[in-house]
């Protein structure tokens, strides 16, 4: 088996032992379920998961960082990094390791809110398609959250840092494109809605998948996961 | 593969503005174990992080298994088993689930793996914790569970970064036998600034204090070195003058320091320092038989390898 498979496996098994994962998970699902049904369903009376896909990027901001928070810093104070990249494991193999067991705890989440749509579906037809579409928009967009999260794990040695850092990093993504509504149309809009980490889940979540879009979280992912890794190697260079 | 297993040569180490290793040069052969002496913060742990490839030289070069720590440092992680200071391990896992994720990491075959965990955990007398999580275990236990880890993969090469520090003097006694006999079939390295652990567990010792190699050799090298040491004479006191019996051995040549000390009723003792390395016994037993002196007592006091590494390591103390 690969050795990032090794170390996601370790790392899910570790979600599952703390309490701490499973508080998150309920936790999350509480909120987004309460949100969904109280402020969006029953107000606009229409069959559909759009008000809960809606919440997602601001409730992502909380969920993200929860969740990665401990991956590497934790590591790095109890001195158990040491030992893991001493193995013979790459460097950016120990980083995807990480990621890969925070999108698996996310897919659990997520999971769990299909009985959002199972309800839903009792009380009126859904369109299959947004609804696919929109979780898996979730999944990429999730990637992107978890990906700051995981790259802001590798930067410091305390998980409260980490998770300050993860949520101040998103919370900028999601505020410049909340600003492209107050922009006026142009260069600068047209950026801000690129940046913004919202923006492009609002096609996603009416039901619209673009390559733009994809191509923009899966550049988030990449661009994070690369930091992670440089951060790690970086106790290497002179 | 040549028979050196571990070559250094000019290895150095900057953090920052400080030079924690300088110029370290040395290599071990297969089926030595090695030990690393010196003050806290001499340079023995960095070093051995830069072997196990934890961090990179800023100059100079480390070759593992005939494999270059920074260019190759894969095949050099794959060939060593290292046990960090203080043993860093999961807490949240069980010893056997530890266990079977280092396996799976080192990315050993799957059907040998609980065998090889069986075996590797008699050796290191891991009894029954199996089914324990790690962060119950006594430092003990855990430090057994950090050496079965390094040899899990059966290792050429072994490094361990003070083993045995924190443990119970039982305990220290039983990972020392366990080197002991890992080292009859591996290259180990093994740092530590207890020197009786040294004396006992290792065929060749360095020593190193600011960043600097001081020393190279085997335990008993380097007592020889400082020896010419320090003698202990008593002569019967029946009518010579203790300051005759004084002045005449220390006109002995080689003769660095001659006191009259506290001696039994009717004797004279005297403690005698001497530089150089010859033996000092044969003239003053000449002396004595010349002067007709009833000599008691004549021991010569080989030094101990705390004066060795007390003489080799002071001034470099505050350093660290």
């Amino acid at each position: 088996m690969n050795p990032a498979m090794v170390i996601a496996r370790r790392e899910v098994r570790a979600y599952f032992n703390s309490p701490v994962a499973y508080i998150v998970v309920a936790a999350f699902t509480i909120i987004a379920g309460g949100i969904f049904f109280i402020f969006k369903f029953f107000l606009t009376q229409e069959a559909s998961l759009r008000g809960f896909f809606e919440t997602m990027p601001m409730l992502f901001m909380f969920l993200a960082p929860a969740i990665t928070m401990r991956l590497i810093a934790d590591e790095k104070a109890s001195g158990t990094l040491e030992l893991l990249i001493t193995m013979p494991v790459r460097d950016w193999q120990v980083v995807l390791g990480k990621f890969l067991a925070a999108m698996a705890l996310l897919a659990t989440t997520l999971a769990l809110t299909l009985v959002f749509a199972i309800t839903v579906r009792a009380l009126g037809p859904v369109d299959r398609g947004p609804t696919i579409g929109g979780y898996l928009g979730l999944l990429l967009m999730g990637g992107a959250y978890m990906a700051i999260g995981v790259m802001s794990s590798a930067f410091t040695r305390s998980s409260i840092v980490a998770c300050i850092v993860a949520f101040v990093i998103s919370l900028g993504l999601f505020i410049v494109g909340q600003a492209t509504q107050y922009l006026p149309a142009g260069p600068l809009q047209g950026f801000a809605s690129f940046i913004g980490i919202g923006t492009h889940f609002d096609n996603i979540s009416r039901g619209i998948i673009d390559t733009r879009d994809v191509i923009y979280y899966f550049s988030v992912m990449g661009i994070c996961l690369l930091l992670a890794t440089l951060s790690l190697e970086s106790r290497r260079w002179n | 593969m040549s028979d050196l297993m571990i070559e250094v040569e000019g290895l150095t180490k900057n953090y920052g503005i400080t030079r924690a290793v300088n110029k370290v040069s040395f290599g071990v052969r297969r089926g030595e174990v090695l030990g690393f002496l010196g003050p806290n913060g001499a340079g023995k742990s960095t070093t051995m992080k830069i072997l196990t490839c934890f961090l990179a030289p800023t100059a100079g070069r480390a070759l593992v298994g005939g494999h270059d720590v920074f260019t190759d440092s894969l095949e050099v992680r794959k060939r060593v088993g290292y046990l960090p200071e203080d043993t860093p391990i999961y807490r949240d896992m069980t010893v056997l689930e530890f266990l079977e994720f280092a396996a799976a990491m080192r990315g050993m075959d799957r059907d040998k793996v609980p065998g090889r965990i069986k075996e590797i955990g008699q050796r290191c007398g891991l009894g029954d914790v199996a089914g324990k999580l790690v962060g119950e275990l006594s430092k003990g236990f855990r430090q057994r569970v950090g050496l079965a880890q390094a040899m899990l993969h059966d290792p050429d090469i072994v490094i361990l970064d003070e083993p045995t520090s924190g443990l119970d003097p039982n305990q220290i006694v039983e990972i020392r036998s366990l080197i002991k006999e890992i080292g009859r079939e591996k290259t180990v390295i093994l740092s530590t600034h207890i020197l009786p652990e040294v004396q006992a567990t290792c065929s060749r010792v360095l020593i190193i204090s600011g960043g600097k190699l001081v020393a190279d050799g085997t335990p008993d090298e380097l007592r020889a070195r400082e020896r010419g040491g320090r003698y202990r004479v008593v002569v019967e006191s029946n009518g010579v003058a203790k300051d005759a019996i004084r002045d005449r051995l220390a006109m002995l040549s080689g003769v660095t320091r001659c006191e009259a000390v506290a001696g039994e009723d009717g004797a004279h003792a005297f403690a005698i320092d001497a530089g150089g390395a010859g033996d000092l016994r044969k003239p003053i037993f000449r002396a004595a038989v010349d002067n007709r002196w009833t000599l008691l007592e004549l021991a010569r006091e080989s030094a101990s390898l705390e004066d060795v590494f007390r003489n080799l390591t002071t001034g470099e103390e505050g350093k660290s």
